[in-house]
């Protein structure tokens, strides 16, 4: 992938920082502490900012907050329109989720399938109280009626862009960039 | 990464790469059978067929459960009781299955290479239930996954496999797996029962039990068939338990951490000693656990995505 892709640079490595403190305390206060809240990282980085944040808020409020993983592949709704099969990783949720107030986190928000599968996985593992939704950036273009609760940065973009989120547990750097190409069916996150 | 296989026929031409992706991916499907709601919703509409020209339990269930658990729909034909009583071809009957549109059909039959003929025939995906005496490709992948998943690797590791080696389709396809990915076998059995040329497949054969199982990691021990006895092969039922069965003296001669396997169903106090099932070392039962989900990798990654 060319350095000529990135049209911008959206967020670096304080401001993401910034953002997931932000949103950490935002969980907290409306939940009015952290009782019942455990965080659900999506796929790859999801994973990694739920982790963050479960990292904040246990440093806010003095108690650890439970952290599951969930792989959304067999729940997604374009298997059959792809090029390849997405690498299908595990789903780790070591607890209940009954009764429990969920935080599903993801790296962009986007047309929102990936949350609508998401949810229909959840929905097979349990009952929780409430699900809410924490992203670092929503880019817009939402194809279902589903909307983020948390949000680190709003990024307006164009179908013909896509935004990448680096993180360095995954990419060994902190930023969030647009890049001048649309998102494709089929290759694998890529890395800079 | 596409799949690229259209079926699954056997382990023989399979890499390691191939291999190892496969277990990779039943390691996503084991914990879907731990949860309350077992069931996710990825091959939703498709159809699977069970086309059982034998008897089988644990097979056919293995893949109607994993089918299941992956939202399609599964229909089990067994041949008593259907056409093929009437006399219909093996041809016929996979292409009427396939004009209903089937994706995949799982068929186990007496003949060896029956499925492989099967696949040239129909569009839709095959996978070999077990063939006469060719091959058990699903069988072996989840033996494989089995020890991998409580020995961590499988390079290096020594196996006994101790039995019907020439009957056994359930040991070629081991063999030719475990070759594969660099471990060391051994097979043992009266020498009635293994085949002259089986040491050209890369193993050690033995006919006595207590030099073979010495020093190695897994004993898979594998079905007595009793019809075996009715054709002379073995003089007794009796002599074969004593000189070839294993029980907790006989494992005397092995290490003490040894894993038993064994495909199922046993003959209990004939090749294996109930004790020798039930005790703290037997994976017998792990694998009947991992068979779905091995069968639920197999299924999503021939009808779970691109078609080819």
């Amino acid at each position: 992938m060319a350095a000529q892709d990135i049209k911008a640079e959206v967020m670096d490595a304080p401001a993401i920082d910034r953002a997931l403190t932000r949103i950490a305390h935002e969980i907290v206060e409306r939940a009015k502490g952290c009782q019942d809240v455990v965080l659900i990282g999506i796929r790859t980085r999801g994973i990694h900012l739920a982790r963050r944040l479960a990292d904040k808020i246990r440093r806010i409020e003095g108690t650890p907050v439970p952290l599951g993983i969930i792989d959304i592949t067999l729940y997604r709704d374009d298997l059959r329109r792809r090029f390849d099969h997405p690498k299908l990783e595990r789903t780790e949720i070591p607890f209940s989720l009954t009764d429990k107030r969920v935080i599903l986190v993801d790296d962009v928000l986007f047309t929102g399938r990936t949350i609508r599968a998401a949810l229909d996985g959840l929905m097979d593992l349990g009952r929780p109280r409430s699900i809410q939704l924490a992203v670092l950036v929503d880019r817009g273009h939402r194809e279902l009626p589903i909307r983020a609760d948390y949000v680190g940065r709003n990024v307006p973009t164009s179908l013909q862009e896509s935004v990448k989120v680096w993180l360095h547990e995954e990419d060994g750097l902190e930023q969030v960039v647009i890049l001048e190409r649309p998102e494709s069916l089929g290759k694998s996150r890529e890395r800079p | 990464m596409t799949f690229p296989r259209k079926d699954i026929l056997g382990t023989q031409d399979m890499d390691a790469s191939e291999i190892s992706s496969i277990l990779d991916v039943t390691e996503s499907f084991v914990e879907v059978s731990t949860r309350e709601v077992k069931k996710v919703p990825t091959l939703r509409g498709k159809t699977i067929i069970n086309l059982f020209y034998e008897p089988s339990t644990r097979t056919r269930t293995s893949f109607e459960i994993a089918g299941k658990r992956l939202s399609a729909d599964v229909i089990n034909i067994s041949t008593s009781g259907s056409s093929v009583a009437k006399g219909e071809s093996l041809k016929d009957t996979a292409m009427t299955l396939a004009a209903m549109a089937a994706d995949v059909i799982v068929v186990r039959h007496p003949s060896s290479g029956a499925p492989h003929f099967l696949a040239g025939h129909v569009p839709c995906a095959v996978i070999n239930g077990g063939d006469g005496t060719h091959e058990h490709p699903t069988q072996a992948l989840l033996d494989l996954f089995t020890i991998r998943q409580r020995k961590g690797s499988l390079t290096g590791l020594r196996v006994g496999i101790i039995g019907d080696i020439a009957h056994s389709r359930v040991a070629r396809s081991n063999i030719f797996a475990m070759r594969t990915l660099g471990m060391d076998v051994r097979v043992c059995g009266p020498a009635s029962l293994l085949p002259l040329e089986i040491e050209s497949l890369g193993v050690r054969a033995y006919t006595d039990l207590d030099t073979a199982i010495r020093d190695v990691d897994i004993i898979m021990v594998l079905r007595l068939q009793l019809e075996r006895q009715e054709k002379g092969l073995i003089p007794s039922l009796r002599e074969y338990s004593q000189l070839y069965g294993l029980n907790l003296k006989r494992l005397e001669q092995a290490k003490p951490d040894v894993l038993i396997m064994h495909p199922g169903p046993i003959n209990r106090g004939v090749e294996m000693a109930p004790e020798v099932a039930e005790g703290r070392y037997s994976l017998i039962l792990d694998q009947v656990a991992n068979g779905v989900a091995l069968r639920m990798a197999l299924l999503y990654l021939l009808a779970g995505g691109p078609g080819l």
